[in-house]
């Protein structure tokens, strides 16, 4: 362990010595996060406003938001277990019978807890 | 804000909202308006799913903190950039001396997404003012995007929904980030709790109200093998634009076809 990292540690055993304090760097680096992403956040819309968006242009639109869901769902899935796609299954079902989106969170969230500790 | 910009018949859209007809295809049928009862019921249906979002914002907090940021650091951060999977991605790049350059980049990488989904509510969101638009896709994170997707799409034109589902998940993220960063590795994993699955158990959710008849199944077919191949070939998150992307696509090419 080198010297700079003990003293790193060392300042971390006493965190409320400084917790209010603000480094410039940090703050400005922060501040560049919160800049693009607000780019990011409002880009998007921003561009669609601008440009004349034409019928085909309007159908593409018009199928993102279910491909937006299905592109984070699938991967994030395809990625889980059993105990992750059964809650699935159990918010798809309780979500169709009830329409209800309380619910069916509830029962899903429950549903993988109760998974987990068996699989 | 409180004044409301309704059209000649207000309510008209409730009466169908139950019946899962051809409403959502035509919603330039519909009033956008901008009032308190689109803010509170933004904010209220919100709260439960960002309590659970809270349980990233302290094991945020406790990584800002092993990372040497200090509570008013972390706390600046997580108020003014907002955007969960980013700032956890940050703040595991953290060193001395900062990164600044990698930072900025991945965030804008990791929050692009954001872009593609911000669009997605543009047919009614567009009929608001400026001011009100991007002061609510300010506070647009996925759960109240999905949130205020469903409740458009519901037949619900009530265009504060997005700012009151944000405010909430903006008062528990600083909240829960200063928990996180005072009370230091003494929490336990949230995950244990099933919080990591509230994310996906908001969007199954959502699947069932997206699905619009066969219309739907080409482009969700694409979208989902795109973002699963990407997912495997690329880092970061560029499966989400990706598959989003090439379903759009396929449709602008299909079209009239």
């Amino acid at each position: 362990m080198t010297g700079s990292e003990t003293v790193g540690l060392l300042a971390l055993e006493t965190p409320f010595d400084g917790a209010l304090s603000l480094d410039p760097l940090v703050v400005a680096v922060i501040f560049a996060m919160a800049v693009v992403t607000v780019v990011a956040k409002t880009g998007g819309i921003w561009l669609v406003r601008r440009v004349d968006v034409s019928d085909r242009v309007q159908a593409g639109l018009d199928v993102l938001p279910g491909a937006i869901v299905i592109a984070i769902l699938g991967p994030e899935l395809a990625a889980g277990g059993p105990a992750e796609w059964g809650g699935a299954a159990v918010v798809l079902v309780v979500m169709w019978r009830t329409k209800s989106i309380l619910l069916a969170l509830c029962a899903g969230v429950a549903a993988v807890v109760a998974f987990r500790a068996v699989v | 804000m409180e004044q409301t910009q309704r059209g000649e018949s207000p309510r008209e859209s409730d009466a169908t909202s139950g019946e899962r007809g051809e409403e959502p295809t035509e919603p330039e049928s519909e009033p956008v308006t901008f009032g308190l009862s689109g803010l509170r019921a933004g904010f209220l249906t919100c709260v439960p799913i960002a309590f659970g979002v809270a349980g990233y914002g302290v094991a945020f907090g406790v990584l800002a903190s092993q990372a040497g940021l200090s509570v008013a650091e972390a706390t600046l951060m997580s108020a003014t950039v907002f955007a969960g999977a980013a700032q956890i991605i940050a703040v595991e790049l953290w060193t001395e001396p900062i990164p600044i350059a990698a930072l900025v980049v991945t965030t804008f990488a990791v929050n692009l997404r954001y872009s593609l989904m911000g669009a997605a509510l543009q047919p009614w969101l567009g009929r608001l003012s400026p001011t009100k638009i991007y002061s609510s896709l300010c506070l647009m994170a996925d759960e109240n995007w999905a949130l205020t997707m469903r409740e458009f799409r519901a037949g619900n034109g009530r265009g504060a929904f997005l700012l009151g589902s944000g405010i909430a998940l903006w008062l528990f993220w600083v909240v829960s980030t200063i928990l996180g960063t005072v009370a230091g590795g003494s929490v336990g994993d949230p995950n244990r709790y099933g919080v990591d699955f509230i994310l996906v158990a908001v969007f199954v959710a959502l699947v069932v109200e997206l699905w619009d008849g066969r219309s739907t199944l080409a482009p969700w077919i694409v979208a989902l093998a795109t973002s699963v191949v990407a997912a495997e070939l690329l880092s970061g998150q560029w499966y989400i634009l990706l598959g989003g992307l090439t379903a759009a696509l396929l449709e602008v090419i299909r079209h009239d076809g």
